[in-house]
């Protein structure tokens, strides 16, 4: 039994948000318990969805985003395997796709979705370039407009490969996804670990200044102590802020104004020089 | 009574009403819509300051010169993320009513703050509570079907959600427009923002870099050569326990065999590239790989050549086993 027109684009719709809200992390239409469990209940098949929802939604629990860190793609996971189950419902209408079959699918796809986002996020560079452009000139709806054009690239991120998941037989489309070479999924895993490094670069090349750097290093040097989280490095950054703002003359110089404990060294300066 | 006053007089302060900064709330839902590999968040930064920028700024001069400074690198957790928003409305109604805030100052700010803020959100939200309200709403509804389990996800995560979002970056902001009043307070608060700035830089390059050097520069020693007097030592230990021994010799056999498991020296352990690197310098990969970025930057190379270049070089030292 194939699936009417009306439940295809309602299909393409929740891919098109699950991919968008894959990226945002905000909604959280990319999970399983929600996305897997729209595309049941848009099939008619609500009961058998949820529960392939859920299942899918404990695999994946632990998997986040951290840092600049991507995990396996939760949002073409989610929405393929539902996909594939839905497929499969013969002349009847009864599923024929069991729900572990489902889930052993999942993961190959949750890989493949890694890649597409992968490219996807340097696909993106040529968009935030054109909204360079227009932040050159001061045109705000330019740029909001270039954000738009991102989260549209998202969106069709799941929403091209769930179109071709309903175009195609099944069984061709898990050979293509298989067929992806471990070399080039994992190679590009470990070279998006190292491309953040520009990132860092460009806004290190924007902030530092000769008397910032000493802290760069420190920070560098504190920073293999794992037992110390990014919390606790904050307020070591804090209180290395303060201790320097307290010292430095800089901030405690008399401009003449008394402003408040901060002016007191300079006070003192002003003292001894008045008495000469 | 008084509260109220006081607050709508504080109110009358501020340069962007309650209705634009509930605008830019919501905004903040698409923070991530144009995560890129070379700045990341910073689009979608832009994004959510649009409104802001366009109420403080009319000249094209000025509102291009806000939009670019916020098109720099920015990431963190997008919930967290909301205080620092609050603080940045707040420096830029600051600046636009003419207080002394440079770029480097502002963008120091951000960078400060949004390490050890990506250090709360990420164990909270992603850590703790998804799994949490996931697992519930799986377990107790969606696994026997039910409809409930969806919904009660959903609705959970996104009323927390916004209320975070909304209450922290009224904080922010409010607390950002305190620290503007006073401007000795605002110099020490921009500096300081650029030495946290550069401090958690120091601190986050190693860490969320991923660079691991996968050969395996030595194994240690295993086999009969080890495990054989470890298993004769054992032999008697059992045969002294089974035996006609009386009880003291046969605490002490077991005394010994304790002794003996807690030195058993395992099974091969493979020493690799990366383990030799950390007892030297640990993230110095990414250090190198840093300041080689920063020349190719100081040389005019274009930013997205960089990253294509890397791109290519991370994929072959994979495949050649440099890098796993």
């Amino acid at each position: 039994m194939s699936l009417s027109i009306i439940t295809i684009i309602l299909i393409l719709v929740i891919a098109f948000l699950s991919g968008v809200d894959g990226n945002l992390d905000s909604f959280q239409f990319q999970q399983p318990i929600v996305a897997t469990s729209l595309i049941g209940i848009v099939a008619g098949h609500p009961k058998e969805g949820i529960m392939l929802g859920a299942a899918l939604q404990l695999i994946s629990l632990a998997w986040m985003n951290i840092g600049a860190a991507m995990s396996p793609d939760v949002s073409l996971m989610s929405v393929a395997s539902g996909i594939l189950m839905m497929k499969s419902a013969n002349a009847d209408g009864v599923l024929q796709m069991t729900q572990g079959q489902a889930v052993a699918a999942a993961i190959p796809i949750a890989v493949f979705g890694l890649f597409l986002k992968t490219m996807v996020r340097i696909g993106t560079l040529s968009i935030v370039h054109v909204a360079d452009k227009y932040a050159e000139q001061g045109n705000i709806k330019g740029v909001e407009n270039m954000h738009r054009v991102g989260m549209i690239l998202t969106g069709l991120q799941t929403a091209v490969p769930a179109a071709a998941l309903l175009a195609f037989p099944s069984s061709f489309m898990m050979n293509i996804i298989n067929a992806m070479p471990s070399w080039l999924t994992n190679g590009l895993t470990v070279a998006a670990g190292l491309v953040v490094v520009v990132g860092y670069a460009m806004i290190i090349n924007m902030m530092a200044t000769a008397d910032l750097w000493p802290f760069f290093a420190l920070g560098f040097a504190l920073s293999s102590l794992t037992e110390l989280n990014l919390i606790q490095m904050g307020i070591v950054g804090v209180v290395l802020a303060l201790i320097y703002l307290q010292l430095s003359p800089k901030f405690n110089g008399g401009s003449g104004n008394s402003n408040g404990g901060g002016a007191s060294s300079g006070g003192e300066l002003d003292a001894v020089l008045n008495d000469y | 009574m008084a509260d109220k006053k006081t607050q709508k007089e504080l109110e009358a302060n501020y340069a962007l009403p309650k209705s634009l900064r509930f605008k830019m709330m919501l905004r903040q839902s698409f923070e991530q819509g144009s995560w890129n590999f070379e700045r990341m968040h910073n689009l979608g930064f832009a994004y959510i300051m649009a409104p802001a920028i366009a109420k403080l700024y009319s000249s094209k001069e000025d509102r291009a010169s806000a939009l670019k400074r916020h098109m720099e690198f920015f990431n963190t957790h997008p919930y967290v993320a909301s205080p620092i928003f609050g603080v940045t409305m707040a420096l830029e109604e600051a600046k636009s009513k003419g207080a002394d805030i440079d770029d480097a100052a502002i963008n120091g700010a951000k960078v400060g703050m949004m390490g050890p803020l990506a250090g709360v959100g990420d164990p909270i939200f992603w850590g703790t509570l998804r799994p949490i309200i996931g697992a519930f709403a799986a377990t107790s509804f969606a696994q026997t079907g039910s409809i409930l389990g969806p919904i009660i996800f959903f609705l959970a995560w996104n009323i927390i959600r916004y209320s975070f979002l909304w209450f922290t970056q009224e904080i922010g902001y409010r607390e950002g427009t305190a620290i503007t009043k006073d401007l000795s307070i605002l110099q020490k608060f921009v500096y300081g923002s650029s030495i946290l700035g550069m401090f958690i830089m120091g601190v986050l390059v190693p860490r969320w870099t991923t660079m691991h050097w996968a050969p395996i520069f030595s194994t240690t020693k295993t086999g009969s050569d080890v495990t054989k007097p470890f298993v004769s030592a054992m032999k008697k230990g059992v045969q002294t326990l089974t035996g006609d021994a009386d009880w003291t010799n046969k605490a002490k056999a077991l005394v010994d065999i304790k002794d003996k498991l807690g030195s058993f020296p395992g099974f091969a352990t493979n020493s690799t590239m990366q383990d030799t690197m950390d007892k030297i310098v640990p993230g110095l990969g990414p250090l190198l790989l840093l300041f080689l970025t920063l020349w190719l930057i100081k040389k005019n190379v274009k930013p997205i050549t960089i990253i294509l270049g890397y791109f290519v070089l991370g994929v072959l030292l994979y495949v050649v086993g440099l890098l796993g």
